[in-house]
């Protein structure tokens, strides 16, 4: 029986395997931020020990940093503190850190692809659950927590159970304005927030592989929104040629494609599980509830929960539908928003910059919202600068702000307040996510720029 | 890390699904860089409700939560099991957990234990019929147990050894640090390194 890519690229890092233990598995690149390093710096002292492999390690400065202001020192004393702290520890560890006012700082799953250190094959980690992202370029990439940061820094490896496989085939094309934002937010509605738990997916089909690759980025980023850790898509052509030409793209190109192309799923390869989903029948997908599997197509309306059969689905559409202060039937387009945010490693990327700016161009926001835009990164930002793209924004209204992850989690100052309601292109609509009692609607790029035209949540078939 | 060999305590009923870490400590919680204080964030916005389970005098001391299905969704922050921890708790029951979450806590020593949605819900009538209701979770005898009712779960023998003895993964791993090298040898030119920089 042939092998899954996943099982292949396991099987490729395996150093240590042995009957009742987890495999131990080789890291070829860790990445780093300020939030969940810093106890794993700690413990490396501790015990004495040394970061193994510095030049497959990377850091950069996103979680917590302010979008504004920021060639004078983070207002933030605590923020501040977690910043210094992480440069403190890569200066003392060797690590390269791409700090605040660095044309390479930016939201670590942007900063990764740009510099072409995300290749097919690899296995990738960081602090951080949104490492499936790299998953795009056919790499196993998973988020991990701040003891096993400190296990990669001290062995280049972890100890890991293997996980099952799962297939998601995606075939047909997409309606024009559908887009691989809701092509995710389809999956994790119809599987649910736990459906891919203990799996990794492979996203499969026809519709995937016209993707470009910002595209394939954002829907393996939200894989962890369907609960399973890694997601992943078989390289190609569309892969190669994004990482020819970038900074670390390897200097024998054509062995690396070589290897690149035996990365596919046997065609006599059984996965665990099959998903099958039709691409034409996807509409724009926006989320209504409190968690990113509450979602729905943008033309219907928030549900009813009378008419949920699954006692614990009713309850918790019952508690979101509060939570959103949002009435049972309300039709979806009929909601009016406070804010737009149109950024994060789920769309923060130039490819959804661009497409907004194509709906935004000449035009004004509503009067009654404001629109954050926020680059994934420097080098996304001075690109988007040389294109023209930050006049379009600030023409239309919005504010142009700084990279790094902002208001997705709202850890720096940039946050909903109570009750305040956002369109957000990011991938967690959790209670207070964005600011304590924020209320957040899911949506891609283009509904993003959509309803910062119209006021209520929108798609460009609406205008 | 503190050897998990079993904790007998009483009970907090948590009725919700779908507890994400954003809500087990929230992200403005994170800034710390120590191991240490993260109780005050733990479920910090439910905790401004005075009718929130954690605020019922009843159910103060409690040292086990029992929580609705896909406990720890979300971010990977391990703030949210030092958060937990910080606060007292030994362990937490579920009929779901996260992956990353689940991960973390076995690492930490939180220990997360998986039983059916509808043992969890016999669980809750009993510890809100009582909130006194001892609940021993035993990981020897892989049981958690309460009036007469025992309840067997799952985890890995390799987990479960690790946890009793209080040992840390680094510490297995650095022993097989020869077949490391070993594997380095191995890898193939072409895989990308950070350093030295290229631009």
């Amino acid at each position: 029986m042939g092998k899954t890519l996943a099982e292949k690229i396991w099987a490729e890092h395996v150093v240590r395997a042995a009957d009742g233990e987890p495999d131990l598995v080789y890291i070829d690149l860790h990445l780093i931020h300020e939030v969940t390093s810093a106890q794993a710096f700690d413990g490396l002292r501790l015990t004495g020990r040394q970061v193994r492999r510095p030049d497959l390690t990377i850091a950069t400065e996103d979680h917590n940093v302010p979008t504004q202001n920021i060639d004078q020192p983070i207002a933030d004393p605590v923020s501040k503190l977690q910043v210094d702290t992480l440069r403190a520890n890569c200066a003392e560890f060797g690590i390269r850190c791409h700090s605040l006012g660095d044309k390479d700082q930016g939201v670590v799953h942007v900063v990764g692809p740009q510099l072409g250190l995300t290749q097919p094959g690899m296995t990738i980690v960081c602090g951080d659950s949104h490492t499936s992202t790299h998953g795009a370029f056919g790499s196993l990439a998973f988020g991990i927590g701040t003891s096993e940061v400190e296990h990669v820094l001290a062995t280049q490896t972890l100890p890991l159970l293997r996980p099952k496989t799962m297939a998601i085939n995606i075939e047909g094309e997409l309606k024009p304005g559908v887009t691989s934002k809701d092509i995710i937010l389809a999956i994790i509605a119809k599987i649910g927030t736990g459906g891919g738990q203990g799996y990794v997916i492979e996203y499969r089909g026809s519709a995937i592989r016209a993707l470009s690759m910002e595209s394939r980025m954002t829907v393996c980023n939200m894989s962890i929104e369907a609960g399973a850790r890694a997601g992943l898509i078989a390289p190609d052509q569309t892969t190669f040629d994004f990482i020819k030409g970038k900074p670390h793209a390897p200097e024998d190109f054509d062995s690396a494609v070589a290897y690149w192309k035996t990365l596919f799923t046997d065609s006599d390869a059984v996965f665990d599980v099959e998903v099958n989903i039709d691409a034409h029948i996807l509409e724009p997908f926006v989320t209504w509830g409190t968690n990113p599997g509450q979602g729905a197509s943008l033309s219907s309306n928030a549900p009813n929960p009378a008419d949920i059969h699954d006692e614990e689905a009713r309850g918790a559409a019952e508690r979101a539908l509060v939570y959103m202060g949002l009435e049972a039937g309300t039709p979806l387009k009929n909601i009016a928003i406070d804010t737009v945010f149109l950024g994060s490693c789920t769309n923060g990327r130039i490819e959804d910059l661009r497409a907004a700016a194509d709906v935004i161009k000449g035009k004004k926001i509503a009067s009654t919202l404001r629109m954050l835009v926020v680059p994934g990164s420097a080098r996304v930002r001075l690109e988007a600068e040389a294109e023209g793209l930050d006049k379009v924004f600030i023409d239309a209204g919005a504010e142009w702000r700084n990279a790094g992850c902002s208001m997705c989690l709202g850890m720096n100052p940039d946050q909903l307040a109570v009750g305040e309601r956002a369109a957000s292109t990011s991938n967690r609509n959790f209670e207070g996510r964005q600011g304590k009692g924020g209320r957040t609607h899911l949506v891609s790029p283009l509904v993003a720029a959509a309803t910062a035209l119209r006021g209520t949540l929108s798609s460009p078939a609406d205008l | 890390m503190e050897k998990f060999i079993s904790h007998t305590g009483t009970a907090v009923p948590l009725r919700r699904s779908n507890v994400d870490t954003d809500q087990i400590i929230p992200a403005v919680y994170l800034k710390r860089v120590t191991r240490s204080g993260f109780e005050d964030g733990l479920f910090a916005a439910w905790r401004s409700d005075p009718e929130f389970v954690l605020n019922q005098t009843a159910y103060k001391a409690g040292t086990v939560l029992v929580a609705g299905a896909d406990f720890g969704t979300g971010s990977s922050r391990e703030h949210a099991v030092w958060a937990l921890q910080n606060y007292g708790f030994k362990a937490v029951i579920s009929s779901r957990f996260a992956d990353i979450f689940r991960g973390n806590s076995l690492k930490g020593g939180l220990l997360t234990v998986i039983i059916n949605q509808s043992d969890v819900e016999a669980l809750w009538l009993a510890i809100e019929a009582d909130p006194t209701t001892k609940v021993c979770v035993d990981l020897e005898s892989r049981t958690v147990s309460y009036n007469n009712v025992v309840l067997p779960f799952d985890i890995d023998d390799y987990t479960r050894w690790r946890l009793m003895e209080g040992l840390d993964d680094i510490g297995l791993t650095v022993k097989h640090v020869d077949s490391i090298t070993e594997f380095e040898k191995s890898r193939t030119a072409h895989k990308p390194a950070t350093l030295p920089i290229r631009i």
